[in-house]
């Protein structure tokens, strides 16, 4: 192995370790959007980052998802804004936040003076916690077992089940190796796999769960009577959802999958997982994921300290608090968006690298995104965040066999 | 790669019944596949499918040695393989012209 596995990492009261020492920013409800926002324009190249939730109305996943996120690894504090009417449980989020020991502060808008002075004070808070984490964070080693990445397609095209996904399907099996923790996301995407799928869980009792979940998957697309794939997906020579879902699939690799997660639940320990972001308890508030930013959230709140993105068409997103590697199917696109792009994996298709080649470059891009070198996406500024409303029951117990 | 035929066509496993184009083709690319030498009829972008042999309507379409649909027509070999001759067995496909497939 030519990669260094070792890195520096940032380590937190719970024993967990970051990859980065972000400062989230986070509104509770729209009205708080643009003062947060405003709060965060001129810290947004200082390694604090704006996320959020829009809705007014409670929701118990969405607070498990901003609980998972404000004590992600790669977060260092947190500054809640809230309007002060919304229903979310601020004050729940700010004991959490406290009791992982990190910085948290809230401002409530209707309380501090409206819109300038609430800025004011966030600022002023910002100022003084970045130097506070700078200085007092614990810097520690940190090794490739201990990372969780995700993975994730988007803006697919017929070149993405050939080049970039199988690719990332060598890396993640790399990582499993080398007993890290490796996430492949479930949703429409995979309808048409369940079988083959099923064929590789540990266990006959997972192997049933990840059938009930595909079947769980197929009946809710249907009620949605649109399946995961866009208009660009047929433009780029995808036909079908199964179609797509083949080669969605090959970003998994060939390690046993391990287990079956929802989104917060962070996987027990290395191996290859298969995360379920399919709402329980039936349609209820739309589309399972609206767009691949919201996948993303979920795979960070799984711990993923990164995430891998495989484009054809050429996606240009990046995400708050964990990177994103780019990961270009599609050699055209690649020429097309190379400032975007981490990893060329179009070469495939034009016969100047072989997969395990790329697959091999991939593991040397986390290696070192790890160890702090910036990704495209993160270079650019990208830290798209989407939050919305679902419903999860917790897994049950064949879902992860020890 | 298998079946690479000169970096022009993949058939990514070698029970699929349709071949991958590695690059994109225009109208009226003389192809030849196995014995016979097929025209491709419109202009094709990299990644789209033509079919590595004659398929009858209802058949299943196999990439990646697995179905990725039906055809709902028949299709001649070398033809283009899309939206407009074969459907999903699982959830219909949306375009933007409404067709759903």
């Amino acid at each position: 192995m030519s990669a260094k596995t070792e890195f520096t990492g940032f380590l937190r009261q719970d024993g967990r370790k970051g990859i980065r020492n972000t400062i989230l920013v986070v509104y509770l409800v729209e009205c708080a959007h643009h003062v947060s926002r405003e709060i965060v324009y001129p810290f947004r190249k200082q390694g604090v980052h704006l996320i959020g939730f829009s809705g007014c109305y409670p929701n118990q996943y969405a607070f498990d998802m901003m609980s998972r996120l404000c004590c992600h690894p790669n977060t260092g504090g947190v500054l809640l804004v809230s309007l002060g009417c919304e229903s979310f449980d601020r004050r729940g989020l700010a004991q959490h936040v406290r009791e992982s020991g990190r910085p948290v502060e809230t401002l409530v808008i209707q309380e501090r003076g409206g819109t300038l002075p609430t800025i004011g004070q966030g600022q002023q808070w910002l100022e003084e916690t970045i130097f506070e984490l700078e200085e007092t964070t614990p810097r520690v080693t940190m090794s490739v077992d201990e990372l969780v990445v995700g993975a994730i397609c988007g803006g697919s095209d017929a070149t993405s089940g050939i080049t970039a996904n199988p690719a990332i399907g060598r890396c993640f099996d790399l990582l499993v190796e080398n007993e890290a923790s490796a996430i492949f996301e479930e949703g429409g995407e995979l309808i048409g796999c369940e079988q083959i799928m099923a064929e590789r869980a540990v266990t006959p009792e997972l192997a049933h769960e990840i059938l009930g979940t595909m079947e769980k998957t197929a009946r809710y697309y249907t009620t949605m009577g649109h399946g995961s794939f866009a208009v660009g997906n047929a433009d780029g020579g995808l036909t079908t959802v199964e179609e797509k879902s083949m080669g969605a699939y090959a970003k998994s690799g060939s390690s046993p999958i391990r287990g079956l997660i929802k989104p917060g639940d962070v996987p027990p320990a290395g191996g290859l997982y298969l995360l379920d972001i399919v709402p329980d308890g039936g349609a209820r508030f739309g589309f399972p994921n609206i767009n691949d930013t919201a996948e993303i959230a979920e795979l960070i709140a799984c711990g993923a300290h990164l995430t891998l993105f495989s484009t054809g068409r050429g996606s240009v997103v990046g995400s708050a608090i964990s990177p994103v590697v780019k990961v270009c199917a599609n050699p055209e696109t690649f020429r097309r968006m190379a400032g975007d792009m981490d990893v060329d994996a179009g070469r495939i298709l034009e016969g100047q690298a072989t997969l395990n080649d790329v697959g091999q470059e991939i593991f040397e891009q986390v290696l070192s995104v790890a160890g702090g070198a910036p990704t495209k996406s993160e270079s650019l500024g990208h830290q798209e965040f989407v939050l919305t409303y679902k419903t999860f029951e917790p897994i049950g117990p064949a879902c992860l066999p020890v | 790669m298998p079946d690479d035929q000169s970096g022009l066509l993949l058939r990514i496993s070698e029970n699929d019944n349709v071949y991958v184009l590695l690059q994109s083709l225009s109208a009226g690319t003389r192809l030849q596949l196995g014995e016979k030498i097929v025209v491709i009829e419109v202009s094709l972008g990299l990644g789209h499918k033509i079919a590595a042999r004659k398929i009858v309507s209802g058949e299943k379409i196999v990439k990646y040695g697995a179905p990725i649909g039906s055809a709902t027509r028949d299709i001649r070999m070398g033809e283009h393989v899309h939206v407009h001759n074969i459907k999903s067995d699982y959830i219909p496909t949306y375009t933007l012209d409404s067709k759903t497939v």
